[in-house]
C-alpha cells in the first residue's frame, strides 16, 4: 500500500514535470487532478499547500511536490513514509526538467554565437525583460496592498498597507546608496522580515 | 569535487531564500551566480529564463540544471539541481509534519509581509539592471514595452511572448546583422 503510493507519486509527479511548461504554478492543475483522482489529499487541503508553499522558503512549485507527495505518503503510513513520499516528489517532478534542460545546455552552447540564434535571443532578452517587469507589478501589488477581494471603494486610504509601504520606500533608498547597495539579497530579506515582525507589517 | 560541492551549496543557499516563484530569485542569481561566481553572464541568465519558460517544469530547476550544467556538466547540473531542491524539502517536510496552521501565527504573517517587500524591491533592482543589458536599441526598448503589456493586461503566454519575440528578431535582422 504504501510503496504503491510512493511508485505512484513518482509516476504523478515526473508526469506534471514533464507537461506542465510555465512554471511553478502551471503544476496546479496536475495537483488539482491528483486530489480528484486519488485520495491522497482535498481540494481543501491543496489550496492551503498552495498557500504555504507560497510563502515559505524555496521556489513555489517545488515546495507544492514536496508537500504533496508528504501528504499523500503520510496518510498511507505515517511519518517516515511522508519523508520518503515528499522526497521522491520533488526528485520526480525535477527528473524531465533535468534531462531536457541538459541536452539543451549542450545544444545552447554549441549554438551560441550562431548568427541566427544570436539575432533570435537579441530580441528575446528584452521580451523576457518585459515579462519580469510584469511579474514585478504584480509582486509590488501583493507587498503593498492590503487583500483587494475586502476592498471597498470609499476606503482608499485602507487599500495600502501604509507600514508596507515605508519599509519599501527605506528600501529603495537603501538599494541607491553606495555602501548598502552592494550587500548581499539575503541580508536585505533577512532585514525586511525582522522589520515584518517588530512593525507587525 | 570542490567545483561540484560549491554548485550544491550555492544553489542550497539560493534555494533558502527565495520566497514565490522562480522570479523571485532573480536577484539571488544576479548576486551568486553572476557577481560572486561569475559562473554566467546577465545575458545568458536572461537567455536561460526564456528557455526555461518555454520548456517543462518549475523555472527554479531548470535555471539550476542550466547554470550547472555550464559549469560542470551533466553531474554540475544535477547537484547544482539537487541543490535549489534541498531547503524545500526540509522545509516542507518539517512544517507538514509538525507545525500545523502554519499560516495562522500572526509573527509568521507579520514576517511574510515584510519578505514580500524584500521581495518586491529586489525584483525592481533586477529588472532594471536586466534593462541596461538587453535594451541595447529602441526595437529592443519596444519590444520590452509590449511584452510587459502583452504579460501584464492580458496574460498572454510566456512562450507565445518568446516564440513572437524570437521570431522578430530573425526577421528584423534578416540578411546579415549590422552589428
Amino acid at each position: 500500500m504504501i510503496l504503491k503510493t510512493i511508485a505512484l507519486l513518482a509516476y504523478e509527479f515526473f508526469k506534471t514535470g514533464l507537461f506542465s511548461i510555465g512554471g511553478g504554478l502551471a503544476t496546479v492543475p496536475f495537483l488539482k487532478e491528483m486530489a480528484v483522482r486519488y485520495p491522497w489529499f482535498t481540494l481543501d487541503m491543496l489550496s492551503d499547500m498552495i498557500a504555504i508553499s507560497e510563502s515559505t522558503p524555496g521556489p513555489i512549485g517545488v515546495n507544492m511536490a514536496t508537500y504533496a507527495g508528504f501528504t499523500a505518503a503520510y496518510n498511507a503510513g505515517g511519518l517516515i513514509a511522508g519523508i520518503l513520499g515528499g522526497i521522491v516528489a520533488t526528485l520526480a517532478l525535477a527528473a524531465p526538467s533535468i534531462a531536457i534542460i541538459l541536452l539543451l545546455s549542450g545544444a545552447y552552447r554549441k549554438f551560441k554565437s550562431n548568427p541566427l540564434v544570436m539575432n533570435a535571443f537579441y530580441t528575446i532578452r528584452p521580451a523576457v525583460t518585459g515579462m519580469i517587469a510584469a511579474v514585478a507589478v504584480t509582486l509590488i501589488e501583493a507587498a503593498l496592498l492590503h487583500d483587494r477581494f475586502t476592498f471597498v471603494w470609499r476606503d482608499l486610504a485602507g487599500l495600502i498597507n501604509i507600514k508596507a509601504l515605508i519599509l519599501f520606500a527605506v528600501m529603495i533608498i537603501a538599494m541607491n546608496i553606495k555602501p548598502l547597495k552592494k550587500f548581499h539579497p539575503i541580508v536585505f530579506i533577512v532585514f525586511a522580515g525582522i522589520c515584518g515582525a517588530v512593525f507587525c507589517i | 569535487m570542490k567545483k561540484i560541492w560549491e554548485l550544491f551549496i550555492t544553489f542550497a543557499k539560493i534555494g533558502t531564500f527565495t520566497f514565490g516563484g522562480g522570479y523571485a530569485m532573480l536577484s539571488l542569481l544576479q548576486k551568486e551566480v553572476v557577481e560572486n561566481h561569475k559562473w554566467a553572464t546577465e545575458e545568458e541568465l536572461l537567455d536561460y529564463y526564456a528557455i526555461a519558460q518555454c520548456t517543462p517544469g518549475v523555472i527554479a530547476v531548470n535555471t539550476a540544471t542550466f547554470v550547472g550544467a555550464k559549469r560542470s556538466g551533466i553531474l554540475g547540473g544535477i547537484c547544482a539541481t539537487l541543490g535549489v531542491l534541498f531547503p524545500s524539502v526540509i522545509i516542507i517536510t518539517i512544517i507538514a509534519a509538525f507545525i500545523n496552521h502554519f499560516l495562522e501565527y500572526e509573527i509568521v504573517q507579520h514576517i511574510l509581509g515584510g519578505i514580500r517587500v524584500a521581495v518586491a524591491v529586489l525584483i525592481i533592482n533586477s529588472v532594471i539592471t536586466m534593462s541596461k543589458k538587453s535594451m541595447v536599441d529602441v526595437i529592443c526598448v519596444i519590444i520590452a514595452i509590449v511584452s510587459f503589456l502583452l504579460s501584464l493586461i492580458f496574460s498572454l503566454s510566456p512562450i507565445l511572448i518568446v516564440l513572437a519575440a524570437g521570431a522578430l528578431g530573425l526577421i528584423l535582422k534578416r540578411g546579415g546583422s549590422k552589428k
